[in-house]
């Protein structure tokens, strides 16, 4: 669907899933606020209640304007469908309970964001779902971890925070070997950078939050359908490929095809959960749609340039950024990530927690908060924030230690980031030579005060 | 619905309800490399209305199992095969594209079986490009880019789907992925070859309804002139703002021109 004769990714960016408004003729996506759609007669409404006509109820379940944005990212994936949702937290929560249920088992890479590891780890075995993480740059692994009641396997495209690029094809190959769909976190890499159904991947979801938004304003998530994976095939899924009691019957491989899983998650998920995308935030999350091509380049080539100076300066003790030779993705990052590995990344200071502590406290146009994604530079400290119900053995193979410093790159000018960076790397590492003078200078005194005592005594003593 | 025609596997989408005694019956045809599921919009509201569906996979398509017919008129016998075996007698044929020669071909050769007839998107001949046809004889995706963006004008394939949250375009490639080896080029091969499609026209006794996209380059409704002079009984309905996916682009509307054309219960 990105061959040629087809629509071209930046005129979908601004047009896929919208036409000018029919009632006034706005260009813009109206934001339809509204809860609710007025029935033409009883036969419209019950029609619309069965599923006999497309339509729209009740904007929990769909909305015009939420719609817009589904069909956008939908068309920008390359999937059939897409669901918007409160969060990218919710978007993961129904990927999975549409096809995992209790009993059942999930695959899932341990270098994750800490929400969905809190998720996978905390949450859902109380609810009966077992997950077993796996080092995402093992294929093999995910293979031996797969049981008979696995229902998923699970990764992100890049691994948060150490950047593990996930071989999809291979990842891929593994769970359709065993029957199983392989979902991903495709936050970090957005469409633009990559397109997860195009290397065998079957659903992707986004925090919405980040990239998509791109501009710090809006929670949201977004679940899209490949329409690739095999339902019925499998015959692991009677939730898609048996009779669905809560829908009169209803099949979801036999009504939808290929759309199974969506329909399914929206009849279902996104009635029951209700984990709904409200109409602003969609209209606010497609303003930075429409200038993801735009600002992803920009934010790649911000973060190059980040990276190289990171990379050459003395402050630093290491960066991890899969276009960097050293790192173990180099060469799988070159063929699956050819525009790019993202604007966000990690490295580790020189001097560990203190040294991060004051370069975090000395950046003034990076901000300190805990999100990725934005217009603006952001930075934050994984272990202590967005990582930190993780034990030291779960950080580890996360890779990430007590000194490991997150950059989201922006927008801005780089002479100004990277100016903000050496002023902050320059004061980190000022401050963890006056604390080793200090500390010394304690030392010596306090060495000096002990041998005085220890003399006085002996003094007196002579 | 599964059950058998010639002893092999067969499946009819009945909107997930048995059949009721006494309820006139429609049957849904799909067009090349497709499935029942094109009907999705259509079928399971005449399922809620009073009507025994069957939104037939044809041999080899979807669930139904054995080699595609590789003829329409193959394939018109087949449906009414399919049509014994599920216990329907008289019927209302709907067919899209390819299946609306099916169903020309069902309403010429079974006069005394069929109310109605609906062709969605029909033009005789429906001569198919050599280009079409090659890609397909040798299995290449392009085929399916072909039929998917010449299927859908432009405006539906930047989107606006009446399914909110679902990208038309994405739609019609995954189902056509899920073709089998050769399904395609078959179907495509039997609608280039059909040549009798007039004179079956002539032969037509029920009522036939042509529902026609206005900008259809596939079946554009200027290939449909001289049907419309040989079916004795015709109703002619040109869609606005419509290519060739007609209950895709304009679902309502062509569940509203079925609805006019299928007669109703009691």
């Amino acid at each position: 669907m990105s061959g040629p004769g087809y629509i071209k990714f930046d005129t979908l960016s601004l047009h896929a899933g919208q036409k000018p408004d029919p009632a006034t003729g706005a260009r813009a996506t109206p934001i339809y606020q509204t809860t609710s759609y007025v029935f033409r007669d009883s036969d419209h409404a019950a029609a619309l209640f069965n599923a006999e006509r497309p339509g729209h109820v009740y904007s929990r379940i769909t909305n015009p304007t939420t719609a817009v944005l589904e069909e956008r990212v939908a068309a920008l994936e390359g999937g059939v469908g897409a669901i918007a949702t409160a969060s990218g937290q919710a978007a993961m929560h129904l990927a999975i309970a549409t096809i995992v249920g209790a009993g059942e088992h999930i695959v899932a890479s341990s270098a994750l964001y800490g929400g969905s590891h809190n998720l996978l780890s905390y949450t859902l075995p109380r609810f009966g779902i077992e997950t077993t993480f796996v080092d995402p740059r093992d294929p093999a692994a995910f293979r031996a971890a797969i049981r008979p009641e696995t229902r998923l396997v699970f990764s992100e495209t890049l691994g948060n925070p150490g950047l593990d690029v996930l071989d999809v094809p291979a990842v891929a190959e593994v769970a359709h070997a065993a029957g199983l769909p392989l979902l991903v976190d495709s936050t970090f890499t957005t469409p633009y950078l990559m397109r997860p159904f195009d290397h065998g991947a079957d659903l992707v979801f986004h925090s919405a939050t980040k990239f998509l938004g791109g501009h710090g304003v809006a929670i949201g998530g977004v679940l899209v359908d490949g329409g690739t994976f095999d339902w019925d095939a499998s015959g692991r899924f009677p939730t898609l490929s048996a009779p669905y009691a809560g829908f009169h019957d209803l099949v979801f491989t036999e009504e939808y095809g290929p759309a199974a899983f969506i329909m399914r998650a929206r009849k279902e998920g996104a009635r029951d959960f209700g984990a709904c995308m409200s109409p602003t935030t969609a209209f606010h999350i497609l303003q930075g749609v429409e200038t993801l091509s735009l600002r992803m380049e920009r934010h790649v080539a911000n973060t190059r340039k980040v990276v190289e100076f990171l990379d050459g300066h003395d402050a630093v003790a290491s960066v991890v950024y899969p276009e960097l030779p050293d790192h173990p993705d180099h060469e799988l990052a070159k063929k699956l990530l050819p525009r790019g590995c993202g604007a966000v990344f990690s490295f580790e200071l020189e001097g560990g927690r203190d040294a991060g502590r004051t370069f975090i406290e000395s950046l003034r146009v990076f901000s300190h908060l805990a999100n990725v994604g934005d217009a603006k530079s952001l930075v934050i400290h994984p272990a202590s924030t967005t990582h930190h119900r993780m034990d030291a053995e779960a950080l580890a193979r996360a890779g990430i230690s007590e000194g490991t410093v997150r950059l989201s790159i922006g927008l801005e000018d780089i002479d100004d980031l990277l100016g903000d960076l050496g002023r902050a790397l320059h004061l980190s590492q000022r401050a963890v030579k006056r604390r080793a003078d200090t500390a010394r200078h304690t030392g010596a005194k306090r060495d000096a005060g002990v041998a005085q005592k220890e003399a006085g005594p002996r003094r007196a003593a002579s | 619905m599964k059950f058998e025609v010639d002893g092999l596997a067969a499946y009819a989408y009945t909107g997930s309800r048995p059949f009721a005694p006494g309820q006139p019956a429609a049957v849904f045809v799909h067009g090349g490399g497709l499935d029942h599921s094109v009907w999705i919009h259509q079928s399971r509201y005449f399922a809620h209305h009073g009507f025994n569906v069957a939104a037939l996979d044809l041999p080899g398509h979807g669930r139904s199992a054995g080699a595609p017919p590789d003829t329409i008129t193959g394939m018109a016998h087949w449906v009414m095969r399919a049509a014994d075996a599920l216990g329907i007698g008289r019927l209302s044929v709907a067919g899209h594209s390819m299946g609306s020669l099916v169903a020309l071909e069902v309403a010429g050769l079974y006069p005394d079986r069929i109310e109605a007839a609906a062709l969605v998107g029909c033009a005789v001949p429906m001569a198919v490009t050599s280009a079409l046809l090659d890609a397909a004889k040798a299995g290449s995706h392009a085929a399916f880019d072909m039929i998917t963006l010449w299927g859908h004008r432009m405006d539906a394939q930047l989107g606006g789907n009446p399914a909110p949250g679902m990208w038309m375009t994405g739609g019609a490639v995954r189902l056509l992925e899920r073709s089998g080896p050769g399904v395609l080029h078959n179907d495509l091969n039997a609608c280039n070859e059909y040549r009798h499609g007039l004179d079956t026209a002539a032969k037509v006794a029920c009522p036939a309804h042509l529902v026609l996209g206005r900008e259809d380059v596939m079946a554009p409704p200027r290939a449909a002139r001289d049907l419309v002079t040989a079916l004795r009984v015709v109703r002619v309905i040109e869609l606005a703002d419509c290519g060739h996916m007609l209950m895709a682009e304009q679902p309502d509307a062509v569940r509203d021109a079925l609805a006019a054309a299928f007669p109703r219960p009691g």
